[in-house]
Formats: structure tokens, sequence, C-alpha cells
């Protein structure tokens, strides 16, 4: 039992003996075209902003106002913006901020709303009071919250962390704490669904301890929810980091992030289009191949599929 | 008849100043189409300070006197400008008498009076009013009316510089009858009166939208029967300072859009279109970084960036103050951020001609990288491994604040880089301009909190004469807790030698005297370092290339002689 941590499917995996759980859900995963693509370009786009700039050696951030509002050249693949900088330098650079962002925002939602929606939905007592705190999380403006714990914790933060990392862990944490709220709701629906199903009974009956009902049986069969809100977490959070910039509260302005190009290129759009182009199309390709993925995942973990 | 009424109109100053002929009659030029991306909120300028307000207003309501585009007092609503040549102004500089024009109706075509005149000043003066333009009638000590056409204002103290009360977009006159139960705290009540002001101008208001549109008609009683060309006006307001160029520019929806704040190259791309052009006109406004002179350490809690937090450990050395001005490359910031709308500059008070002060130019307007780090080295900051200049534990890296917008943050990325070429680091945070302007006791983000190292805005002073712009850098004026974080006196700056000066200024009448005095201080604000100044901005707007008789005015409201304009034929 080696491998006891790796075979955390349902039980219906275990009845077909000669393939594994994991390469099962491969097998499954594969059947999903989209899916497939979507790993592809994904894979390609984090590669490319992980990578490329050790083939693509310019500053993201040198000034040069003589070379400014150029066209796609050799030495500019995505041209430069108006004050001289390298578009494909900023679009990489760009991007690794965006996607640690948006994983690292989309993880910590994602643990607190599933934490959120286990909870509620396997202990009645629980169930009242944490879905009106979820209510109550909904009801709230957003925009002006973000806002006001931005005020409150920036100039801490940026003492105890410098001014990058500080506005790092500040995003992350505030769009983490601000978009679990789908998660745990959409989670709890499917675990008040499954925790009254037969398996869970039996392994109640069968005397196992409750968290190991929770971890071996009820999240297993929720995953799939799980991994859809996840895949549109991601996408979220790019776009509300970007809105967090474009009000001057994101990072500082001369910190690329997808949006932000997004967002400054706009009026540039009709002189240099490919300020707008590039950074839109990664936006895009990234939430849509993540959408895609997250399609296929659902697809592969669900355990009524598998037995078809 | 038409010429009889020509004629007669004939007297009117304005007149003289009209566009062609041919379009001499009222009303016939249709609708006149115009667009603001700060929407209007009140047609009252004495409730809200804003430009876009005054701006608004001053289609409705006039002054008694304006100031042209060249920078000189037309009378407006009186026969002429008093002075102490034409005895307006008494010998002791206590008192001036305005005569109102005799012909002047309100446009419910009752008379204007001099009954109307003291009452605006009573109004603006009631307690509890809150009049944002308190400070047009600083000083004034009454009004009293001689005749129903003549005013008399007496001061409290000599007055060198008289022309503040009534003069100008900010101090026009509203309606006694119509105001008369609106004056104190009841002010802003009113909302009928407020949205829709009775005026003497050419144009009234037919319907108010809050933050939204406003509709204008022509007035039927304004005092020159062939004026205004247009039949009515429309005001949108809203959207951001690109598309509303572009709504001119390039797709020719509107006739006017009010400061075209955009760079220089996307005007450029939507001028191709052939549809409008730009009016650019320089008043007094001068984007400048403000270096803080006391120490704005988030340690220090409430006492940051007042003066109890003491000296500003890098930027108290004069050296350091003096490098970060000669790093910078004003000339790269005008083409990257301003065009044709913006001149480099070393003056904070950049205009008119005769108070432009030329004695820092030499050194100041030339980059220097060389010189700025020689200073440096000579005062003992040394680079680090990381490139960046240290003493004594200090660290030359600061945090440089502004508000949002496209040309600023340009503008910041240009200067930090430049400042990376003497190792000065420079961390860049930038507020919303609501936020950043909105005067909040309660936010950290305003300038006037400077809870930053440097800090970039624009300020200028209404009018030609600067001597209440030159008092604000008096060392009582420290926006504090202590006075609700009002103050402009933004960098903390504070010299008795200058405090004496500005005293000396303001008891002095001879105007030639005046402009030395206020060069003098101009230059002392930018040898000692109370601020970088980076740009004489212009204002530039777009108009249809159909429009005529536009003459931008920096000096007043941009629509200061609406009445002129007219459609091309």
């Amino acid at each position: 039992m080696t491998d006891a941590t790796m075979t955390t499917a349902p039980p219906a995996v275990a009845s077909t003996p000669t393939r594994s759980a994991l390469s099962d859900m491969w097998h499954q995963f594969r059947a999903h075209k989209g899916g497939v693509a979507g790993l592809v370009v994904f894979t390609f786009i984090v590669l490319a902003v992980y990578v490329g700039p050790l083939i693509h050696t310019v500053a993201p951030n040198k000034l040069d106002i003589r070379a400014k509002n150029q066209w796609p050249s050799l030495a500019h693949p995505f041209g430069t913006d108006n004050l001289g900088k390298d578009m494909l330098a900023q679009v990489l650079a760009g991007g690794r901020i965006s996607l640690a962002v948006g994983i690292t925002a989309m993880l910590l939602a994602l643990f607190l709303g599933t934490l959120v929606g286990v909870l509620s939905g396997y202990f009645r007592r629980l169930d009242g009071p944490l879905m009106r705190l979820t209510d109550l999380f909904l009801a709230l403006p957003l925009l002006p919250l973000l806002l006001v714990i931005i005020l409150l914790f920036r100039d801490s933060l940026r003492a105890a962390f410098g001014p990058e990392t500080g506005i790092f862990i500040l995003i992350v944490f505030v769009i983490g704490i601000t978009s679990w709220m789908h998660t745990a709701r959409i989670v709890r629906g499917d675990v008040l669904a499954v925790k009254s199903q037969e398996f869970v009974l039996a392994a109640k009956s069968s005397g196992m301890m409750e968290y190991r009902i929770v971890l071996r049986h009820i999240l297993p069969n929720v995953l799939s929810s799980i991994m859809v809100s996840a895949t549109l977490g991601i996408a979220s959070a790019i776009i509300t980091e970007s809105s967090l910039s474009f009000l001057g509260l994101g990072f500082p302005s001369d910190f690329p992030t997808w949006g932000r190009l997004l967002f400054d290129g706009a009026n540039f759009m009709t002189l240099t289009p490919s300020r707008v182009l590039w950074p839109g199309l990664a936006i895009s390709l990234t939430v849509l191949s993540v959408n895609y993925m997250g399609d296929a995942i659902r697809d592969a973990l669900d355990p009524r599929a598998v037995k078809r | 008849m038409h010429k009889l009424k020509l004629l007669l109109a004939g007297t009117a100053a304005a007149l003289a100043l009209s566009g062609p002929a041919a379009h001499a009659e009222r009303g016939t030029d249709g609708d006149l189409k115009i667009l603001f991306w700060q929407a209007v909120s009140t047609m009252n300028p004495y409730l809200s300070g804003g430009t876009k307000e005054v701006l608004a207003s001053s289609i409705v309501i006039e002054p008694l006197a304006r100031t042209d585009e060249k920078g000189e007092l037309v009378p407006w609503l009186v026969t002429e400008i008093p002075t102490l040549e034409n005895g307006g102004v008494a010998k002791d500089l206590l008192s001036m008498t305005w005569k109102l024009k005799p012909d002047v109706k309100w446009s419910d075509g009752t008379d204007f009076t001099a009954e109307d005149v003291i009452f605006t000043w009573k109004y603006c003066t009631a307690p509890d009013g809150g009049c944002a333009q308190a400070a047009q009638y600083e000083g004034v000590k009454n009004v009293e009316a001689i005749d129903p056409h003549t005013v008399k204002i007496t001061f409290e103290e000599p007055k060198p510089y008289p022309y503040s009360a009534f003069v100008g977009p900010q101090s026009p006159i509203i309606q006694a009858a119509q105001f008369k139960d609106c004056v104190g705290a009841k002010a802003p009540g009113c909302t009928a009166a407020n949205f829709g002001p009775i005026g003497t101008g050419s144009f009234v208001v037919k319907d108010f939208k809050p933050n939204d549109v406003i509709t204008f008609a022509a007035n039927p009683n304004y005092r020159d029967a062939a004026k205004p060309a247009f039949a009515s006006i429309t005001l949108k307001g809203g959207g951001d300072a690109a598309s509303a160029a572009r709504a001119v520019l390039e797709t020719g929806e509107y006739d006017y859009a009010w400061n075209a704040q955009v760079e220089p190259e996307v005007l450029q791309t939507m001028m191709a279109a052939g549809k409008g052009r730009l009016e650019i006109s320089f008043g007094t406004q001068t984007e400048r970084i403000n270096l803080n002179w006391t120490n704005p350490d988030p340690a220090l809690g409430d006492k940051r960036s007042t003066t109890e937090a003491g000296p500003h450990p890098a930027l108290k050395d004069p050296a350091v103050r003096r490098a970060l001005s000669l790093a910078i490359d004003r000339d790269i910031i005008v083409e990257a951020g301003y065009g044709q709308s913006g001149k480099p500059t070393c003056n904070i008070v950049p205009a008119p001609e005769a108070v432009a002060s030329t004695k820092n130019d030499s050194w100041c307007l030339k980059q220097d990288i060389e010189g700025a780090n020689k200073l440096l080295d000579d005062a003992g900051w040394v680079k680090g491994g990381d490139g960046i200049r240290a003493k004594d534990g200090v660290k030359l890296s600061f945090l440089y604040s502004t508000s949002t917008n496209s040309v600023r943050q340009a503008t910041q990325e240009l200067v930090k880089a430049m400042w990376a070429e003497i190792g000065v680091d420079a961390e860049l945070r930038n507020a919303s301009a609501s936020v950043f302007f909105g005067g909040d006791p309660a936010s950290p983000d305003t300038f006037q909190k400077f809870y930053a190292d440097v800090l970039m805005y624009t300020n200028n002073f209404d009018g030609t004469d600067p001597e209440k712009y030159l008092a604000e850098w008096l060392c009582d004026k420290m926006p504090g807790p202590k006075n609700g974080w009002q103050g402009q006196n933004i960098p903390r700056y504070c010299n008795p030698a200058y405090d004496k000066l500005v005293g000396e200024l303001s008891k002095t009448a001879d105007l030639e005297k005046r402009a030395e005095l206020s060069k003098q201080l101009n230059d002392m604000l930018t040898e000692e370092g109370a601020h970088i100044p980076l740009v004489h901005r212009g204002d530039q707007s777009s108009f249809a290339v159909t429009l005529e008789g536009v003459r931008m005015n920096s000096w007043d409201s941009q629509v200061w002689n609406i009445a002129d304009w007219s459609r091309k034929k």
C-alpha cells in the first residue's frame, strides 16, 4: 500500500484491476480533445513565461525613448510601448506575475471554499453558521472591502516583506479570501448529496473515523466540482488583479502584469495594436485553456464516467 | 430692426472680439455638443470648487470682469476696469468702485443691479455656508451700492492687487431674487437654484441631470441680440480623457471636449481623421515633484509627514535635493507625455512672462548626470552593492507617489530610470485621482497627507497675480492633523526668510516691484529644493474643425467667450 496516497479515487475505480487509477484518469482525460488542447496551450504558456526570458534577454523595464511605439521587428518581436519598453519581455514578465497571482489566489480560495463547504455539508450543527458566514461574504461589496484591506495593511506588509513581495502576499490574500464563497456553496451541495449515499453509511457503520470518511469517501466524490471552480478561480483572480492594478492599488505601475499591460495599451490600440493583442491573447488563452482542462479533469475524475 | 439691434449690440465690448458677421443672428447654428469626461454635479460654483463645475456654470453666470487669453483684464458686466489711474481704485488701496453696464438683464427679464453683486458677496461669506470660493472674497470688508449701477468694495487693509472678488469664473454674480432664501446653511438644500441658476450669460439651463447631461438654450434676454449663434448646448459628462478626445477628433460626434490629457502620439492618430483640432493655451500650471522635508516613516504613526516627525533622513541634505533635480531630463518627459502641450520648466511660477524667472534655467533645465553624481559623491553618499547610494545607514530609495493617469505613470517610470543613473532608487505608487485629490482626511493616500518621500502633481494659480499662490509655502500653511490636513504647503517647506519676503510682497503695490519679489520667491523655492518643477503644462482641448470663434483661455474659463462661438457654414 505504498501508493495509498495516490489512490484516493472512489471505490468504483478499484473494480477495474487491469489499469491503475492514475492511468485510467489519464485515459479519460485524453478522450477529451479540448482538455488535451488546453493542456498543451497552458504548458506552452507556462514554459514560455518561465523559460522565455532566458532566450529573449531584454530587460522588461529598460526604457529606450528613441525606440518608442515600434511595430514588431526582429529586435522587438512584439514591438515596443510608448516609452520604448520591449513588449515581448513585458508580456513574459507580466505572465509570471499574473500566473503566480492567479494560481496562488485560486489555491487559497479553493482551500477555504472546500473547508467551509465540506464542514457545513457534513456537520449539521456547523451548517447554519457557516452558510450565513458565506452569505455575509457574498453580500459584502468586494471592491470597497479590498480597498480598505489594502489601505490598512499595505504599509506594514511593505515594511516586513519589501514592496513587491508585500504587495504579492496582500493581493493573493485579498483575492483568496474574497472569492471562496461560490466554491463553498457548490461543495456543500455536493457533500449533502454524497453523504446520504450507501457507501458513506457503510463506512460509518464499519466504525470509520469521521475525518477519514471525509477524506477517503466524500472529498474524492466532490473533487470534480472543486476542479471546475478552481479553473474558473484562476481566471477571475487574474482579472481581479488587473482591476486592482487599474485602481492603483495593485503592484507598482512599473511592475508589468497582463491586466496592466492590457489597460495601459488600450489607448494605443490604433497606433500599435500589438500592445493589446498579446496581453489580451495571453489572458484569453490562459483562461480558456484552464477551463478546458478543468472540464477534462472533471470528466476524468467523475466516478460514474469511469464506470461506463 | 435687425440693423438697429446690431448697432445697439455694438456697444458691448464683446462684439469687438466676435466672429464673422455673417453668423450674427441668434440661434441659427443649431446644437453645440460638449463632452466633459468628468461629469458636472452642480451648476453653482460656490458649492463646488471643481474645475468642471466652474466651467459649466460659466456658460450661464458671469463675473464683473474676465481675463482674456493674453492674460489681460477685460470688463464684462462693467463699463471699465477700475484702476488707480482712472480713479476706480482708491489712492490708499482700501477701496475700489465698479460701474455696472446699464443694459444688462437676467435671463428672466429682470434688471441686473448692484444689489445682486452685494448679495453674491453676502452669499459666499455667510457663516455656515461652506462657500468653496471664499478665498476670492478674502480681505473684503464691505460691499455697498452707491447707486443701482455702482458698487463699492472696501478692504480691511490696503490691497495692492484687488482683482479677485467678482473677477473670473470662480466668483460670478448670482441673482439675489433667486438665491435670497438659500444663504448660509440652507445653501446646499436649494436644489432648483443650484441646478438651474438664473444668469446673465448667453445660455440658460433647460434641464440638469446631476453627473450626467445638461441641456442649455440660448438666453432670450442676452444683452447682445445677435448672440449666441447656437440655439442650444448639450453638455454630456463621463468617460475618460482619451475617449472624449476621440469623440471630437476622430468620430466627430462632439464639437468640444475639455482637457485632452492624452499621450501626444495617440492624439496625432486621432487627428488623422481630420474631424477636429487641438487648441493649446498656456496658463500657470506646473507639474512638479514635491520633496518631503519631513519624515514619512510609517513607524512614526500619526506623526509621520509632520514637523514633529523631524526632518527627512535623506532629503534634508541639500545636495540630494539638488542632485535629484539635476538628474532629470525634462525634454524627454515633455516629449513622451506632453508634446505640444508642455514646456520644460524650472519655475513654480512659469507665467505670465512678467513674473516668470529665468535665473535657474542655466543649471536646472539641462540634464547633468555627471554633476549630480559628483554632488552626491562629495556629500558622502556612497553606492552600495545594489547600485543604490547610502550614507550612515540611510538609503537613497524613495517612495514616489502620484495620481493614476497614464501620462503621470509614464513620467514616473522615466524619472525612475533617470534617478537610477545617479544611484537613487524609486518605488512607484499611484492612487486614483478622486482619492489623491479628494482631500478626505481619513485617507492615507491624499496629496495633503504626503505619506511618501516624493509626490508629483500639477497645481496653478488663478488669474495673473501669484501673491496668494506664493503664500502657500509659508511655514504655517503646512497640512497637518491640527488643521485637518488643509493647507497647500505640501513639501512642508519652512524658511523664515521666505515668510518675510511674502509679507513684503503683500504690502507692495508697484507692479514691477511685485514681479521682482515674485521672481525672488520662485527662485528661492527652486534653489532650496522645496520641489522639482518639471513641465509647464498647457491646457489642451479638442474642438471640431467646424467650430469657429474659439479663443482658448488658460486664465479664465475655456468657454469664457461661448457667446461668440459659431458653426462654419
